[in-house]
């Protein structure tokens, strides 16, 4: 299972990507291999202030709809347009075309969030 | 239910196979191989192959026999002729569904059922309490293997199995056959809308037959499914699920059933007058179809349902269908429901989807 190594990651199957005042969010290839095919994403609106562990998507597959946390608290700040038309980009490239939202962060601390290599352990679970 | 998970007994095949395994009903069975939408799609386009050893097989067989099913079952037994099969339910006293079922006449004597995994126990055991010199049932969880060949490819490739000459059953109907060697059932019936076929073998011979079929059926396109291709071409066939659109509370007439119920027939079944007025004054509760809308949210099972601003019932079963690409429904609503062409919502995440009513077969709808 691919684990980026610039990555951060929440036992709910996100991951993260840390900048200055920008954080990227997406879900980890073990999460869109557990779903299968994605058809449908629902995303949320710019401006909406989230706290870190609140539901603030849903990804859905024909088997189920998945609800996605949010790894980090801010505020929203953009969407992943592409993913309306093409959902499957979550499948086919999980850590970068098929990003979920970006949020500017309340903070930069991260210590709640797994490593890559601690991710990669709870898997093995 | 206990918590004991039985393997299927095609189990090690799965695993090769890279099946990915879950618990359901008690058993742990291949929820996907390939990929849910690759399966489907090849059910629809060529032939899928799905595990069925955790639906409940039981034999009823003596002189006794028929009359006992007609006591019990809401679709008439003494309708079938030999070799003949039709889908039936097991009522309780309000007319509610405690199973729904294939009922196959194999002789005068001997009859067939094959009942869902999770009813399968309570259900013999019901059966068992009425079991005497006339009439004996048996068929115990784990003790034989099923599974269905199904699509438009299946009776190519299930040809291919069959010693050379054996002719296919007709629709709803089913015969005895030599497969590997040994006997083995094989009913031309199926729960995805395609032709197809459903095949009923011992422990030993059942994983060959599976094997061989897969290796017969890749030439033609045929793919292992698992469940999640099962439940997403049963719905887009308009098929209802045990615990979903039927239950102990739901009638078959509520769940636009009712073909399936003969009310007019001289021996009595549990909820029969029941059933009886509600065929002829209509329900209080009807189950309609909906369809969705491209890049909508799919409906689910739970979703609430309005009609004109007002909440008339809830979605059963739901999702977003591979072949069409939107939402489809089965829904239980008030009555009188809305009619065909109009247009409802249901609630997801709290916000309002529009749906429009269909016909239930959803692939049929222009």
């Amino acid at each position: 299972m691919n684990t980026p190594a610039d990555l951060r990651y929440a036992k709910s199957h996100e991951w993260v990507r840390m900048e200055k005042d920008r954080a990227t969010v997406g879900i980890t290839d073990h999460a869109q291999t557990e779903l299968s095919d994605v058809v449908f994403v629902d995303l949320p609106k710019p401006g909406r202030k989230v706290n870190a562990g609140e539901v603030i998507a849903t990804v859905e597959s024909v088997k189920a709809a998945s609800d996605i946390y949010a790894p980090v608290g801010g505020e929203i700040t953009e969407a992943n347009a592409a993913l309306a038309s093409d959902p499957g980009l979550i499948n086919r490239d999980p850590y970068a075309n098929g990003w979920l939202f970006r949020l500017k962060p309340t903070s930069a601390a991260t210590d709640h969030l797994l490593s890559p290599d601690q991710y990669s352990a709870s898997l093995q679970k | 239910m206990s918590d004991a998970v039985s393997e299927s007994p095609l189990a090690p095949c799965h695993q090769a196979a890279g099946g990915r395994m879950i618990p359901f009903a008690g058993w742990n069975l291949p929820v996907q191989f390939s990929g849910l939408i690759q399966e489907h799609q090849a059910t629809r386009q060529a032939a899928g192959l799905f595990d069925i050893s955790h639906m409940g097989q039981i034999r009823a067989q003596g002189p006794g026999a028929l009359a006992c099913l007609e006591g019990l079952l809401a679709n008439d037994p003494s309708k079938l002729s030999d070799g003949e099969g039709h889908y039936s339910f097991l009522t309780n006293d309000r007319g509610g569904v405690a199973d729904d079922l294939f009922l196959y006449r194999l002789g005068p004597e001997d009859f067939f059922l094959v009942v869902n995994a999770s009813r399968h126990k309570e259900v013999l055991d019901g059966l068992k309490r009425k079991e005497g010199p006339q009439v004996r049932f048996t068929g115990a969880p784990g003790s034989a293997v099923g599974m269905a060949l199904q699509g438009p490819k299946a009776a190519k490739i299930l040809a291919k199995l069959l010693p050379q000459g054996t002719p296919l059953p007709e629709r709803n109907r089913i015969s005895h056959a030599n497969l590997e060697g040994r006997d083995a059932l094989v009913a031309r019936t199926g729960y995805t809308g395609e032709d197809g076929f459903e095949i009923f073998a011992d422990l030993k011979t059942g994983p060959k037959i599976w094997t061989k079929l897969l290796e017969l059926g890749k030439p033609e396109g045929l793919l292992p499914c698992g469940l999640g291709a099962r439940d997403s071409l049963r719905l887009e066939a308009g098929l209802p699920l045990n615990g979903q659109d039927l239950s102990h509370e739901i009638t078959p007439v509520e769940a636009g059933l009712g073909f399936f119920v003969d009310v007019g027939r001289p021996r009595p079944f549990p909820g029969r007058s029941i059933l009886e007025n509600q065929k002829k004054n209509g329900p209080a509760r009807i189950t309609i179809a909906l369809r969705g809308e491209v890049g909508q949210p799919p409906p689910r099972h739970g979703y609430p349902v309005f009609f004109e601003g007002k909440k008339i019932g809830e979605i059963t079963s739901g999702l977003p269908s591979p072949t069409l690409g939107h939402g489809i429904a089965l829904a239980l609503v008030n009555s009188p429901a809305p009619a065909l062409g109009q247009l409802v919502d249901f609630e997801v995440r709290g916000r309002n989807v529009p749906a429009k009513v269909c016909k239930r077969k959803f692939l049929k709808n222009k």
